[in-house]
């Protein structure tokens, strides 16, 4: 198989206007005679649904939770990054556009980033003409602030809230088009399989998490917009309810899985604190800006933090990297706390945890100011760990917190399944093997106000659809795979409990392809995963019926396919032989110990194919050119 | 810490419901609420019995899934703490915690402590935006908006739908949700086209919903893990009296009041 991105030809500042001039359009009184699917309600998704429905098409739009308002994106704490340049310090699309291929480690297309940063002004325009109450500067004008160790501000924020507040912006624009009949609202439901028919994708199989009853639903096109898969290793910072089950399934139906192990970690998450410990809470990275992170200097050192004296202190990241000290990448900044904590030297009573300690900032700054930048976070702090950091040092450590892997998308967000569409974090496209922070909600409103309204469009006005039923045999034919499915989980009757199983997969996982892997490592977690699998298909217990609401059914359906994702994250992990963003492979490092990309043989998107239950996936190469921003090795020293 | 957890147990909303009891022995006091309900289903699970259907989502106090009395306190004892957030150590060893759904009719019951709350969806269906396309905007610096004003409406958004103040409120009313929503917009100059037709049609299907009167009770606000204040609800009916005085015609008026006006302050 080979990948046409189908990437405009030409300047790239002229790419998206040519492909919105190439595309097709819809005439205005044929829209709503195509029905359209998007399930998920996210930024991407309610930002999709909204727009589309506002053109005209018809539109039914799919969660899983109660209400499309309650979608992850909502607990986004930090910010929305536009080109914007508001502070007249140096911003520019350009800019933004080069700082997100270098940050992604040169491992995306240069030609969707371009189009990101340029649409990125327009998000912010819409947002604030829908309520969104930005941070605003005393006279009036949109504040921002420098985010993730960029040297612009260009990230806007509402409080700690800025998820919330722009997907609450986008679920009202969806509401909106509740109200005006052209989005149907199907929440509490869950979609389990996808229908193609002759190569097209056509609908959804979908299960009503209520009454277990499962209805087929048929579309022009069918848009993903499920999120991410970080949930995989059973503790991360997403909502508990984050999963693949989407993309897995669109997968297994034909559409290629691109990049799977690139992963983030995010180096500022409160530690576990034991085995109950169901998720993990992130802390905003821009505590990073005035906290300092240190661990003592010998191993096995348990006084507490304030009797252990200045030189017995090593602030670690200030001594490796004089020049970005704790302003690190995630990446670095991750790897290093598991480094000393894997030398014996780290704190807390898991030993799983570096200091980031305030003292110093306060003692320069006043607790007036501290409490004024970051008290809405030292309050989470203090109420989780009832630790007051006013005092003594935060204890933190690194989580898992977003996948950059994903369906592979080309450059109109469609999949290698014609009619199926990809959206926000589920598809692959525009953060290559490292995601800038607040880059996140940029491209998940990108591509659903901006891209795919046009996009969709245009595949719309290209093809032909034949008349398609409810009844139709493939339609038909996925609702008893997805029957027989859940009969299975509910008949095997074990004896271990389904978040058993996840704890232990996501423990593999972290361990092997977590913060740092090596080919022999993921050799064993392959196997590792597949025994577990085993197991899990013979000795997993899932109460109750299917015929009502039931959580641990819900639950056991999205765990079975973390099996078979996790395995082919560790395939893709093994096969990239170099290190490359949140990939670090320990036989690829430079002598200081940094990650050591190999461009000559890696500049590629792995596209992974599903060819059966134990066939080996098929890999097929994106090869990847950069003809304005030239790979260099990043060095933060 | 050992505690003993009294929860209610309801198949669906046609079957009858009843308190169970059970005990928790190993009850950490680092771990929130929803934590310790998840040990205690495992162990159902393990027993082969069904264990506590319950919502959340986030975690962290944002989604406004979670949501459930303890002992007779939406969001149980702690001030601006939804049950997710809410950690152990508030309790002791040996306390007796009775757990029990949102009680409302406009939140027909699910199952257990699972509630139907797309009541709340509704109301903003009926008007809770501001009506402006994709593509329409200007530039975000056009209108210039106060720091006060933006932070006054900021404080209204962050109203997160839980429906803890339909809980806790003895009439079961929604204004404080319904209030929160019209002060956010309302306070923006981008939400003033639309004021007064957003406070006509969300407080007319808030009416519509089987939600109660507001009578100023104030339980609301009390139990709101967002602290949205009471202002909320003075600046609805403020807003819904003056767009009914005006008696616009392009805008249904057939609505009655929210507020008994001869309520107790
Ligand atoms: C704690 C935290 C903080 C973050 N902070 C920031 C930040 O400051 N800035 C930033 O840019 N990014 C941030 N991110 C990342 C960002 O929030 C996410 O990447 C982004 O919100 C994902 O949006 P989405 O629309 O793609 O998916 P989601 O918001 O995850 O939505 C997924 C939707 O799909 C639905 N769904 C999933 N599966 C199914 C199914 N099978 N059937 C039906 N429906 C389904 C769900 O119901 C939901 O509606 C943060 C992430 C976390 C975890
Ligand atoms: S007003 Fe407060 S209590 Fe009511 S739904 Fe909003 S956050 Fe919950
Ligand atoms: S689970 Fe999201 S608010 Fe409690």
């Amino acid at each position: 198989m080979t990948l046409d991105a189908r990437i405009p030809s030409g300047p790239i500042e002229q790419a998206w206007d040519k492909a919105r001039f190439d595309m097709k359009l819809v005439n205005p009184a044929n829209k709503r005679k195509h029905n359209l699917i998007v399930v998920g309600s996210g930024l991407a998704g309610a930002s999709a649904s909204a727009s589309l429905g506002e053109l005209g098409y018809n539109v039914k739009c799919f969660c899983f939770q109660d209400s499309p308002r309650r979608a992850h994106s909502i607990a986004a704490q930090g910010g929305i990054n536009a080109a914007k340049n508001y502070p007249n310090d140096g911003e520019s699309i350009y800019r933004l556009f080069y700082d997100t291929v270098k940050g992604g480690d040169f491992r995306a297309r240069e030609a969707n980033i371009y189009r990101l940063a340029e649409i990125s002004n327009h998000i912010i325009d819409q947002c604030v003409a829908q309520g969104v109450p930005f941070a605003r500067e005393y006279g009036g004008t949109l504040t921002n602030r420098s985010f993730g160790g960029a040297q612009v501000s260009r990230t806007f924020y509402a409080r700690g809230q800025t998820g919330q507040q722009l997907l609450l912006g986008a679920y009202q624009a969806l509401e909106r088009q509740v109200h005006a009949g052209t989005v149907t609202m199907i929440p509490r439901t869950e979609m389990l399989d996808l229908i193609v028919i002759d190569g097209q994708a056509r609908g959804i199989v979908a299960r009503n998490l209520v009454t277990g009853k499962f209805t087929v639903h048929i579309a022009d096109a069918v848009v993903l917009a499920t999120g991410g898969y970080g949930n995989v290793y059973y503790l991360s910072t997403n909502a508990k309810g984050s999963n693949a089950t989407a993309i897995w399934r669109a997968y297994k139906r034909g559409a290629l899985f691109a990049n799977p192990c690139f992963t983030q970690i995010h180096p500022t998450c409160i530690p576990v604190s034991g085995e109950y410990q169901s998720k993990l809470t992130l802390m905003s990275e821009s505590l990073r800006n005035d906290g300092r992170i240190w661990v003592p200097k010998t191993k096995g050192d348990k006084r507490p933090p304030n009797e252990i004296p200045e030189d017995e202190r090593d602030y670690y990241l200030e001594r490796r990297y004089p020049s970005f000290g704790n302003l690190v990448p995630r990446d670095v900044a991750s790897r290093n706390a598991k480094a000393v904590c894997d030398e014996g030297r780290g704190v807390g009573k898991t030993g799983l945890g570096v200091y980031l300690d305030f003292s110093e900032a306060i003692a320069r700054l006043g607790e007036k100011t501290i409490r004024e930048r970051y008290g809405n976070l030292f309050d989470m702090y203090q109420r989780i760990t009832d630790e007051d950091p006013y005092k003594a040092p935060m204890r933190i450590y690194p989580a898992i917190h977003y996948t950059m892997g994903g369906l592979w998308v080309d450059y109109q967000l469609q999949s290698t399944i014609p009619g199926l569409f990809v959206l926000g974090e589920a598809n692959f496209s525009d953060h290559g093997a490292n995601r800038l922070g607040a880059s996140a909600l940029m491209q998940g409103l990108s591509d659903g106000y901006f891209i795919i309204p046009y996009t969709v469009g245009n595949y719309l006005a290209t093809n032909k659809f034949a008349k398609v039923g409810e009844s139709h045999a493939e339609a038909q034919s996925a609702v008893t795979i997805a029957q027989q499915k859940i009969d299975k989980l509910l008949s095997i009757k074990g004896k271990r409990t389904v978040d058993s199983f996840h704890r232990e997969l996501g423990k593999i996982l972290w361990d092997y392809c977590g913060m740092a892997r090596t080919a022999e490592g993921l050799e064993k977690a392959i196997g590792e995963i597949r025994a577990l699998r085993d197991e899990y298909w013979h000795n997993v217990t899932v109460p109750g019926s299917g015929d009502d609401l039931n959580q641990s059914l819900e639950k056991a359906g999205r765990v079975a396919d973390f099996f078979e994702l996790a395995e082919l994250m560790c395939i893709d992990a093994r096969d990239r032989n170099e290190s490359c963003g949140g990939h670090f492979r320990e036989e690829h490092q430079t002598p200081e110990g940094e990650a050591q990309r190999d461009d000559e043989h890696y500049s590629y998107v792995a596209a992974w194919g599903y060819r059966g239950r134990d066939a080996a996936p098929e890999l097929t190469k994106e090869p990847l050119e950069f003809q304005y921003v030239h790979p260099s090795q990043r060095s933060y020293k | 810490m050992k505690l003993k957890l009294k929860i209610w147990r309801q198949k669906n909303c046609k079957e009858k419901g009843k308190f169970v009891q059970y005990a928790v022995d190993n009850v950490d006091p680092e771990m929130s609420m929803l934590e310790c309900l998840d040990v205690l289903n495992e162990s159902l699970i393990e027993r082969d019995e069904e264990p506590v259907a319950f919502e959340h989502d986030c975690r962290e106090g944002i989604c406004g899934s979670c949501g459930f009395m303890i002992n007779g306190v939406a969001h149980g004892p702690e001030r601006a703490t939804t049950v997710c957030q809410l950690t152990m150590r508030h309790f002791k060893d040996g306390d007796e915690l009775a757990i029990e759904p949102w009680r409302s009719v406009a939140f027909p019951l699910v199952k257990d402590l699972v509630v139907d709350r797309s009541a709340f969806d509704h109301i903003i269906e009926a008007g809770g935006y501001i009506s402006v396309s994709t593509g329409n905007a200007q530039d975000g610096n056009t209108l210039l908006i106060g720091k006060d004003i933006a932070d006054k409406a900021m404080d209204a958004a962050a109203c997160i739908g839980c429906g803890a103040c339909v809980a806790a409120c003895p009439n079961a009313s929604a204004a404080l949700f319904t209030g929160a929503k019209i002060a956010h917009l309302g306070a923006l100059p981008q939400g003033k086209p639309e004021r007064d037709r957003r406070a006509l049609s969300m407080v007319s299907q808030m009416n519509m919903e089987a939600f109660g009167n507001c009578t100023n009770i104030g339980e609301c606000t009390g139990v709101c893990p967002k602290e949205i204040p009471l202002e909320a609800i003075a600046t609805m009916n403020r807003d819904y009296l003056l767009a009914s005085c005006k008696k616009r015609e392009d805008i249904a008026t057939d609505i009655s009041p929210v507020i008994e006006l001869t309520a107790k302050g």
